[in-house]
């Protein structure tokens, strides 16, 4: 399924991650998944929310820069051996993935990936 | 030592007498040879013979680095292209560098004026002399390399770069002195201990250095980890390179070669010229220069000229350290950056916004220079490799308009903090220490 996720920019700056939790907490929006890729002076924080038109709104007018990306997420069984099998899948068809990041809840993983074809990745895992 | 006794420790009497008869043969020469001159001189309603001693320099026009950027490249140059033998360039603003044409016999003045600089620091024809300021456009290698060699003492030609192998020489041609920036004294010192080898392993005596701000505290530190003597010499590619000014023994202050370069102190507002002891903007006036000679030209440096007589025996007048600068100019490593630069480079690309911080630091003993810009909102992307090639394309255009490596922070848009009227684009942390 290829859902939306929001990406921030952020500057290496202690409690900046934390301005993000706030705002998502005042406005009632619940944070499903989340990680965070950095360099040496900033970082994407990449977000699955319950309401995200709602985030990108809010986050806008904190003056976030704020994104939306497309990125598919797969439910399998949170089982070893599942992620592996996905993943074949992928390889086999030449599918490249940029990042991706999971969670877990209970006997169900959900992983996040961002593959360069978003489309033909959903097609593959689809079938 | 006194290189020329006859001219260093000329009277002010007789030095007066030199510099009015030499500014009456300069007003003349640029009124006939450079329109530049000639027209702003007309438009003051002044001519050559209105100016009858060197007191009368104040009813001349001022020369500014504006006026050379708005002449590039051969603008103000006098002497007919056949008569220049060497040009050298200085780094430009906003693309024009400076470019400054020399006679053969500007040649020779700027190696009389070194070697005048070099002996009164105690370099003699039995020293083996290190140059570690970079050769090229820039005026500090070459002029420093032909000061020695009339001098006569052997010049090493290391320019800059590869440090381990400049130690390498330092120590085993027994290399004696060093011309280079303080900045690059202190690296040196560092390399030195990194490679295990002591002060007392070398035969360093005298480093004369320049191109860029040094404090006293600097002065200790790399005289104490070098075990040499340091000794200031103060010059401008405008006006001829390194040997403007340079230290004696005494070191309080920097004798002038007012022979050849005459010094005035203006206030930068009301360009009213100053007494002696009085602080404020540094003026020059080229009084024997053929190829681009410069009427009061603003050095945009801050700082005081003394006429009481030296113990060192040289009666001419000394300039104090420079204070600071009256426009907003930075030296980082000997060149000199404006944020104007900095300015048009952000301007020219759409994924900055127009806000940006200049932070200087000196870490060990380097300067720095971190360049802060805001990700305009639009430009901003999830895929971490686009925005690190987005940073990568602002350091090569900073670093070819430059000239030197900026460090880029990318800042989140509206984190700059933004001022009503003149913002602050610079913080200097160097000379807090």
């Amino acid at each position: 399924m290829i859902i939306k996720q929001l990406s921030i920019f952020l500057e290496n700056r202690s409690g900046r991650i934390n301005e993000v939790a706030k705002i998502m907490s005042q406005n009632d929006i619940n944070m499903r998944a989340f990680s965070m890729a950095e360099t040496s002076d900033f970082g994407i924080l990449r977000l699955i929310v319950s309401n995200t038109d709602k985030a990108e709104e809010v986050l806008r007018a904190a003056n976030f820069a704020v994104m939306l990306t497309d990125v598919v997420c797969v439910e399998c069984p949170n089982v070893s051996g599942a992620l592996a099998q996905v993943l074949d899948r992928l390889t086999e068809q030449g599918v490249f993935i940029e990042y991706m990041y999971a969670f877990a809840e209970g006997p169900v993983a959900n992983v996040i990936i961002r593959p360069t074809d978003v489309n033909l990745c959903e097609q593959i895992l689809a079938e | 030592m006194i290189w020329n006794p006859a001219k260093e420790c000329m009277s002010r009497d007789e030095m007066h007498a030199l510099q009015s008869k030499r500014l009456q043969k300069l007003v003349n020469y640029v009124y006939h040879n450079t329109p530049f001159y000639r027209n702003k001189m007309q438009a003051m309603d002044i001519s050559p013979e209105d100016i009858k001693s060197i007191d009368d320099i104040v009813k001349l026009p001022f020369t500014t680095k504006q006026d050379l950027r708005d002449n590039y490249p051969y603008g103000l140059q006098a002497a007919p292209s056949s008569e220049i033998v060497r040009v050298h360039a200085s780094s430009g603003t906003t693309g024009n560098p400076t470019i400054v044409g020399y006679t053969r016999k500007d040649l020779a003045v700027w190696s009389e004026v070194m070697a005048r600089a070099l002996t009164s620091f105690g370099v003699t024809r039995d020293d083996t002399f290190s140059v570690s300021y970079g050769y090229g456009l820039f005026t500090g290698g070459l002029g420093a390399h032909y000061g020695v060699e009339n001098l006569g003492a052997t010049v090493i030609p290391t320019s800059t770069g590869n440090t381990e192998k400049h130690i390498r020489l330092i120590r085993d041609l027994k290399i004696s002195g060093i011309a280079c920036t303080p900045s690059y004294a202190l690296y040196l010192a560092e390399t030195l201990e990194k490679m295990g080898i002591s002060k007392d392993d070398i035969n360093l005596r005298i480093g004369a250095f320049g191109a860029e701000p040094w404090t006293e505290n600097m002065r200790k530190e790399i005289e104490q980890r070098l075990g040499l003597k340091g000794y200031n010499l103060y010059g401008l590619s405008e006006i001829v390179g390194p040997g403007v000014s340079y230290e004696c023994s005494e070191q309080n202050g920097s004798h002038v070669n007012e022979d050849h370069y005459y010094p005035e102190i203006i206030d930068p507002d009301t360009l009213e010229q100053l007494p002696y002891g009085t602080t404020g903007e540094l003026v020059f006036t080229t009084l024997t220069k053929e190829g681009m000679p410069l009427l009061r030209y603003r050095t945009k440096d801050l700082c005081t000229l003394y006429d009481e007589e030296c113990a060192c025996g040289r009666k001419s007048v000394r300039m104090g350290r420079i204070v600071g600068r009256s426009d907003d100019m930075l030296i980082i490593r000997g060149i000199n950056v404006f944020p104007s630069q900095v300015e048009s480079v952000i301007l020219e690309m759409n994924e900055f916004e127009p806000q940006y911080l200049l932070v200087v630091e000196r870490k060990g003993n380097l300067d720095t220079l971190q360049v802060q810009v805001e990700v305009r909102k639009d430009f901003f992307s999830d895929d971490i490799g686009r925005m690190l090639a987005m940073k990568k394309r602002l350091a090569d255009k900073l670093k070819s308009v430059l000239s030197i490596a900026a460090d880029i922070k990318l800042m989140e848009p509206n984190s700059i903090a933004r001022s009503e009227g003149k913002s602050k684009r610079v913080i200097d942390n160097r000379m807090l220490k």
